[in-house]
C-alpha cells in the first residue's frame, strides 16, 4: 500500500454513503486495522468510538443524509500512529461557538457530546473547514510505548 | 445489536432491563419508546439496567439524559444500574456520573425510590 505525504502508510481510502450505515462501517475498518496494527483493546475500543463520532456528524450534521454526498475516510498508519480522517461534503460548522458540554449550564442537553468525546478518546484531534465547502475531521492516535 | 428493553415490576418501581447497543438510530429510539411508554402507563419510579449494554455512544448519553429528564419532569426519579467500566468511564468524561443516581445492587436501588 502507498505511503501518504506524512510517512503513513495508506490502510484504506474510501467514499461512504451518507448513511448511518457508514458510521458502523467506518467503526469496524478503523477498529480492524487498530487490531492488527497492534493497539490495546481499550485504546482500539475508544479510537472506533471516536471514528463512529465522527463519520455520525459527517453523515448527520455535514452532509445531512443527502444520497448525492460522500463521507471520504482514509486510515494511515505508521511505527507511531494511526490516523483517520473524515470529510464531508457539507456547508462546515464554527468550531468556537459550540458550546461546552459540560459546563453546568449544558449539562442536561441531549445532544452536543460527540466532539467533546472525540477530543477525549484520540490524542489528536484536527478539524477544519475546506473550501470551498466539506469539513475534514483528522484524529490521530499514538502507540504507547512499552516501558522496560 | 441495537439496544433491547424488557421490562419488569419490583414492588413500586419498574426496573428496564436494557441489552445490546444504545447509539443513534434503532438503539436510541427504542430506548426513548421504552421510557415514554413506561410514562404513559403511570410509571414514576424506573431503574435502568444497563448491565447488558455492551455499547453506548454520545447519542445514548443524549437519550439517558432526556431520560432521565423526561421522568423527573413527570415528578418521577430513574435511576441506574450496573454500569459496565466503560460506561461508567463515559458518564464520568461527561460529567454526568454526578448527575445519575447510580446503583451496583438491585435491592439497594429498589429501596432507594
Amino acid at each position: 500500500m502507498a505511503d501518504n505525504p506524512a510517512g503513513e502508510t495508506v490502510q484504506a481510502d474510501i467514499f461512504l454513503d451518507s448513511t448511518l450505515e457508514s458510521a458502523d462501517a467506518a467503526e469496524q475498518l478503523a477498529v480492524k486495522v487498530a487490531a492488527e496494527t497492534g493497539f490495546a483493546e481499550e485504546e482500539v475500543h475508544r479510537l472506533g468510538m471516536a471514528v463512529r463520532e465522527s463519520v455520525v456528524n459527517a453523515v448527520v450534521h455535514g452532509n445531512r443524509y443527502n444520497a448525492r454526498k460522500k463521507v471520504h475516510l482514509t486510515v494511515a498508519a505508521n511505527q507511531d500512529r494511526l490516523s483517520v480522517t473524515v470529510v464531508d461534503e457539507g456547508q462546515g460548522f464554527d468550531l468556537s461557538a459550540l458550546p461546552d458540554p459540560v459546563a453546568a449550564e449544558h449539562l442536561l442537553e441531549q445532544s452536543g457530546r460527540g466532539i467533546f468525546l472525540m477530543r477525549a478518546f484520540v490524542d489528536e484531534l484536527d478539524i477544519r473547514r475546506l473550501a470551498p465547502s466539506g469539513t475534514q475531521v483528522k484524529l490521530v492516535k499514538y502507540r504507547r510505548k512499552m516501558v522496560v | 445489536m441495537s439496544a433491547r428493553l424488557s421490562s419488569r415490576q419490583v414492588g413500586e418501581v419498574m426496573v428496564v432491563d436494557v441489552s445490546g447497543r444504545i447509539t443513534l438510530g434503532e438503539g436510541s429510539s427504542n430506548l426513548r419508546e421504552g421510557i415514554r411508554e413506561l410514562l404513559a402507563e403511570g410509571k414514576r419510579s424506573i431503574l435502568l439496567n444497563l448491565g447488558e449494554v455492551s455499547y453506548i455512544d454520545s447519542s445514548g448519553i443524549g437519550e439517558l439524559v432526556a431520560a432521565f429528564t423526561s421522568v423527573a419532569n413527570q415528578q418521577g426519579q430513574l435511576k441506574l444500574l450496573h454500569l459496565t467500566k466503560r460506561v461508567k468511564d463515559l458518564l464520568q468524561i461527561t460529567k454526568l456520573y454526578t448527575v445519575f443516581d447510580i446503583y451496583d445492587d438491585e435491592a439497594h436501588a429498589i429501596r432507594s425510590f
